[in-house]
């Protein structure tokens, strides 16, 4: 079974900015930088709020790469 | 019996029946085709397909055992963050381009890809047979989350009085599935997915309430525990090992085929693109329910006489139930505890499918009957997802359960083998379709080897580089000796008899 190609002008660009999704990689990858107590946010060690955070920054890098490929 | 928790568990279970049997209605197709009942027609959009790949990808069995590691282990438990951080950028990048390639060929499997991208059965075999293996205990262990709600609801009996909640369920599973296909788990996610966020929310606002806030609950928790103890001397020790379980679990969850299914069931690339944006949500949700392993212990539920029992039967497992029911009204635990049962269900359902396409193209239609119509091969998937599921059942009511989780562990490491056929070859066909397959087999053997020399207890294996020791997930230094291979003996191969020409897709094909 073969379907038709896409429409033109639907197929999305790949650019440059795809790097930024390496940062994740780097970050938790590296796991001496954030094996610490400290700084404690709200009560709650380093470790785990900087890991969460990360959940948050890498959403936004894709939606800023999305947004400029669509 | 905690009466109040088990009727609000029935009612809830009692819905999303009648949602499973109505699902086979909803966007109505030909369910006597493969692509329909297998792969819901391709036709999710952004936010079903959210509901039911996150539902998918985070199982009932990881709701209960990442708290339960984080409550037993904690820091190391927390692995499970970067790992569903590291997911989205190679959903991102990867995986519309599988979506693409799946769409314009008609293939409902990545063994389907496979052979279309190398032209060889045997290879297409093993990459079929990976997943099957792989995804069997996985749907195994799903059993385990109900089970461990059933034990907290109170519900007690002996031998099969003791099962029988369970294969209730189980058969209510078997049921729709048939029926209704991927439609059942799709439309059921939207409604397991909600129950839990609005369970996971509630309970790390009002628990550090209780506990006196954060602060106290960490306090709670020995310091040791809090964070990786620091490596001395010349290894990478913990360090290594977070990382790689992290990297390698993030390569390995989107060959399973139950995530492919989810994948392939978007409408087009962009769905997937953006859901690589928007699942995130899923993973600080997981982050936020393995801190409720420290509030477990926090709260004290181990040393609760109510809870002794729950313990002595499902050890770790019971600490996030014990949890709820000792910081909620008990309507309230029903909910959250029907979220997890239904949290089962979902990629019970979704596994059960995806296994019965692998078997049904990729080996009853390649090697078995090559002449079956296309509704034959519908009935023969609708009939391997029931044998599926029962062969689950089956495991987890006569086996013990260190069997299943020990085969899920290696079932990581086996399916993590498939990514130079399916991941790196959706860049480039420089792989030779025969060195793929002896590079799988040495991933494969090199794999189970270091698994066996622990026993089959962990997956962390320490090599020795430069004398420094370097403790990490199997999976993925059995993952570098496949690749090696791969790509040394394509050398060799493609200078001999290049299997190129074999290759039915082309380059636009992916874009």
């Amino acid at each position: 079974m073969t379907m038709p190609a896409s429409p033109p002008g639907r197929r999305s660009r790949t650019s440059f900015l795809r790097l930024l999704l390496l940062l994740p990689f780097v970050a938790m990858l590296w796991v001496s930088s954030y094996n610490s107590l400290t700084p404690t946010l709200g009560g709650i060690p380093f470790y785990y709020w900087y890991q969460l955070l990360w959940v948050v920054i890498a959403a936004v890098l894709t939606v800023v790469v999305y947004r400029f490929e669509r | 019996m905690r009466w109040t928790v088990v009727i609000v568990c029935v009612a809830l279970f009692a819905l999303i029946t009648v949602m499973g049997f109505t699902a086979a209605r909803w966007r109505r197709g030909d369910l006597t085709l493969l692509h329909e009942w297998g792969l819901g027609g391709r036709r999710f959009g952004t936010f079903i397909a959210w509901f039911l790949i996150g539902g998918d990808l985070y199982t009932a069995y990881t709701f209960i055992a990442i708290p339960a590691l984080v409550y037993g282990a904690g820091a190391i438990g927390f692995f499970a963050v970067p790992y569903t951080i590291l997911i989205y950028p190679i959903l991102y990048i990867v995986f519309p381009r599988l979506w693409a390639v799946c769409h314009r060929h008609g293939y409902i499997t990545t063994a389907d890809f496979v052979r279309g991208r190398f032209g060889n059965g045997w290879l297409a075999l093993a990459v079929a047979v990976t997943g099957i293996v792989a995804t069997m205990p996985y749907i195994a262990l799903q059993l385990v989350g109900i089970q461990v709600v059933i034990g907290a609801m109170g519900v007690g009996g002996h031998g099969l009085l003791h099962d029988l909640p369970l294969i209730i369920a189980f058969v209510i599973l078997a049921a729709f599935t048939y029926t209704s296909g991927l439609r059942a788990p799709a439309m059921i996610a939207v409604v397991k997915d909600i129950l839990i966020y609005i369970a996971v929310i509630a309970a790390v606002i009002v628990v550090p309430i209780e506990l006196g806030g954060y602060g106290k609950i960490f306090a709670a928790v020995p310091a040791a525990k809090l964070i990786l103890a620091p490596p001395k001397g010349p290894t990478m020790g913990l360090y290594s090992a977070y990382a790689t379980l992290a990297l390698g679990s993030a390569l390995a969850l989107f060959l399973y085929p139950h995530s492919t299914t989810g994948i392939l069931s978007a409408r087009n690339g962009g769905v997937i693109r953006r859901n690589a944006a928007m699942l995130p949500a899923y993973s600080f949700l997981l982050g936020l329910l393995a801190l409720l392993g420290f509030m477990a212990v926090a709260a004290g539920v181990a040393k609760n006489p109510e809870f002794a029992e729950g313990f002595k039967q499902y050890g770790p497992s019971f600490s996030v139930p014990a949890l709820f029911l000792a910081a909620f009204p008990g309507w309230f635990a029903g909910i959250a505890f029907a979220a997890i049962a239904i949290g089962a269900l979902v990629p019970a359902a979704i596994m059960s499918i995806a296994t019965a396409n692998l078997f049904t193209r990729n080996i009853y239609k390649e090697f078995i009957k090559p002449a079956c119509s296309e509704s034959e091969e519908t009935e023969m998937a609708k009939l391997i997802s029931l044998i599926v599921k029962l062969g689950a059942l089956f495991f987890v009511i006569f086996l013990p359960l260190t069997y299943a989780v020990q085969l899920q562990l290696l079932g990581g490491i086996w399916i993590i083998q498939t990514l130079p056929a399916v991941m790196i070859a959706l860049y480039t066909r420089f792989l030779n379709g025969w060195a793929l397959l002896i590079g799988w087999i040495c991933g494969m053997a090199s794999g189970t080897w270091m698994a066996a020399t622990l026993h089959f207890k962990g997956s962390i294996y320490a090599i020795h580089l430069f004398g420094t020791a370097f403790p990490g997930y199997a999976a993925l230094w059995s993952l570098v000796i496949n690749i090696v291979v791969s790509f040394a003996l394509s050398v060799v191969f493609n200078a001999v008899a290049s299997d190129r020409h074999k290759d039915t897709t082309a380059a636009e094909d992916y874009a």
